[in-house]
């Protein structure tokens, strides 16, 4: 098995080079379909994009492989991510980004587990995917097997009652092959999450259910990394907090609440995109 | 006198027997005496998995386990797996089609005693609605135990509606077989009518067949232990050879069996119908026989609204 645990100075910049592409996908991705969640995608490129890319033990040629790594995206709004990071992996033709939530494509406005090659889990509904994550780390144990089970939620997400009656089942089955990532871009639909319903504080709550937790900043390629490799090492189920900016990296996007959900102008998208490529590491 | 025993118990215990010799189901279970699989960890402590009071990370969990390929039995009641966990089991289960059998104990106004709050009586009507949801529900312990061996085997969500208290058995285990998607016919006594039920008021039909048979009304009656899909043949064969129906189930009359059985006659051979069932109010505590009749469901009821239905030809 590849030993992922450890990363060099060379791979760190060949993954901010890939998640600039990943960003430029997600805006024209939303553009074409003229609807979409650029905010939420844009906030989790870089921890998507590590995952995907290289700490996930996964293999695009055989997506269904009993032994992979699984990643459930319970803010499924956010699929874009998803999909571009699927796509540029070799899952499918990036092609298909292009019909994004249109009739018959395979990209559906969230994830389907059955329509789009390599998501594990349909999702979209918030609050359920910790729960269908405990299922599958509780799998991997049941038939001893050593995949890990990684989890994106939204920081808004976690008002939904349910993911605690899953965090507190992961610790309850001694789940250390889960992983709970918060994106707390500190926004939701309507405002700020700590205007709408406080979550905070959030390191003490998931503690207080028996998880380790890891902080991050979810924009620095190097400690997303780390932080993802100090999760696997963890003795009990662990959540990454990585903080991030909504709508990172398309200046009249960031900290948003209006980019939640809506697709850029044709216009918009020319600024986004340069601004995308000028911001990048190249 | 047969041999009673409730149609919960009897899938349960029938699912431990038959855990015994196939390795190839995971139990879920929260925090409530369901219908004996509470034990199942003290037999196969490896393939149980405890998940407490919190129906909706039970079902959330048991659709992780389903996506890695476990064949997931869970077990609630089923108010809360309907009701409390409806989105999971919609979103989670049918959705993505996984193969999670999800055992609703408690159903009906059998459940007496508890009340309104614990009878479910509109879990049919809420799962039938989602796409590829199979719904089942057994007359008595020997058709359960059956379905036990068949829902095993069951590829797909399926949702499996148990009572909780003990009936009296109506069918030989000996000669008895489940058939998915068939009706059973029970009595055929003639073409007056067709009675056509689901769980365990079979036996109130039986009964009801029998003195109607004495009063020159020649009933057939029909067991739709597969609720969904209907065996629309079945249906349609009624509505034409006896030219009318009466549907009996321990639902409310709005959804379930009733309503399923109309959509198929009157799109394509209307007859006079009748259905029998929950009045349009909640439950409440007492003798489930008590409350049957209140509904119009005990079999003096049924006879009677038999007669006039008949009349109605």
């Amino acid at each position: 098995m590849v030993n992922h645990f450890y990363f060099t100075d060379k791979d760190v910049k060949r993954l901010e080079n890939q998640a600039i592409q990943i960003r430029q996908d997600i805006i024209s991705m939303i553009h074409a379909a003229k609807a979409g969640h650029p905010g939420g995608s844009l906030s989790a490129v870089e921890m998507v994009t590590a995952l995907y890319f290289h700490v996930m033990n996964i293999d695009p040629q055989n997506p269904k492989w009993p032994d992979r790594d699984r990643f459930i995206l319970s803010k499924g709004h956010s699929c874009p991510v998803m999909y571009a990071c699927l796509a540029r992996r070799g899952y499918f033709d990036p092609e298909h980004l292009k019909t994004l939530r249109q009739y018959h494509s395979i990209l559906q406005g969230h994830p389907d587990m059955n329509k789009t090659p390599g998501v594990d889990m349909t999702a979209g509904s918030l609050g359920n995917g910790l729960s269908v994550g405990v299922g599958m780390a509780l799998s991997a144990k049941l038939h001893h097997q050593d995949y890990m089970t990684y989890v994106m939620l939204g920081d808004g997400e976690i008002q939904e009652g349910m993911v605690w009656e899953a965090a507190m089942a992961a610790n309850h089955h001694d789940l250390k092959n889960l992983v709970a990532i918060v994106d707390c871009n500190g926004v939701q639909i309507n405002g700020w999450v700590n205007e709408i319903m406080t979550v905070e504080p959030l390191a003490d709550k998931w503690r207080s259910f028996g998880w380790s937790v890891v902080e991050c900043n979810g924009h620095n390629m190097k400690d997303v990394l780390t932080a993802l490799h100090t999760a696997k090492t963890m003795r009990h189920p662990t959540a990454i907090l990585m903080r991030t900016v909504k709508g990172k990296g398309v200046s009249f996007m960031e900290d948003e609440s209006k980019w939640h959900g809506s697709a850029p102008s044709d216009e918009e998208m020319v600024k986004a995109i340069s601004e995308i490529q000028e911001g990048g590491v190249v | 006198m047969a041999k009673t025993l409730a149609t919960r118990m009897a899938f349960g215990h029938e699912l431990i027997e038959i855990a015994k010799t196939n390795e190839n189901f995971v139990v879920c279970n929260a925090d409530t005496k369901t219908c004996g699989l509470e034990k199942f960890g003290q037999y196969f402590p490896e393939r149980e998995f405890s998940f407490g009071i919190a129906e909706q990370n039970l079902v959330g969990a048991s659709a992780g386990l389903a996506a890695c390929g476990n064949k997931v039995f869970l077990a609630t009641f089923a108010v809360f797996a309907s009701m409390r966990a409806c989105e999971q089991v919609r979103t989670f289960v049918c959705y993505p089609n996984l193969n999670v059998t999800i055992i609703g104990t408690h159903a009906g106004l059998q459940v007496g005693g508890d009340g309104a709050t614990h009878a479910a009586i509109e879990d049919v009507a809420i799962m039938r609605s989602f796409p590829n949801m199979t719904v089942v529900q057994p007359a008595d312990a020997v058709a359960a135990k059956a379905l036990a061996h068949a829902a095993v085997d069951f590829k797909g969500p399926l949702y499996v509606r148990l009572h909780r208290n003990p009936v009296a058995d109506l069918y030989d285990p000996e000669t008895y077989k489940f058939e998915w998607g068939k009706a059973n016919t029970v009595v055929d006594n003639g073409t007056d009518m067709t009675m056509i039920v689901s769980g365990i008021l079979l036996k109130k039909a039986v009964d009801a067949a029998a003195i109607l048979k004495e009063q020159g009304i020649n009933v057939r009656v029909l067991d739709m232990a597969t609720i969904k899909p209907l065996d629309k043949e079945a249906v349609l064969k009624a509505a034409k050879e006896t030219g009318a129906i009466m549907t009996i189930e321990d639902h409310t009359i709005f959804g379930g069996l009733g309503s399923a059985v109309s959509e198929v006659v009157v799109q394509n051979c209307p007859v006079p119908m009748e259905i029998v069932g929950i009045q349009d109010r909640f439950g409440e505590s007492g003798d489930p026989e008590l409350i049957y009749k209140d509904h119009g469901m005990d079999v003096d009821s049924i006879v009677a609204k038999a007669k006039a239905l008949v009349a109605k030809k």
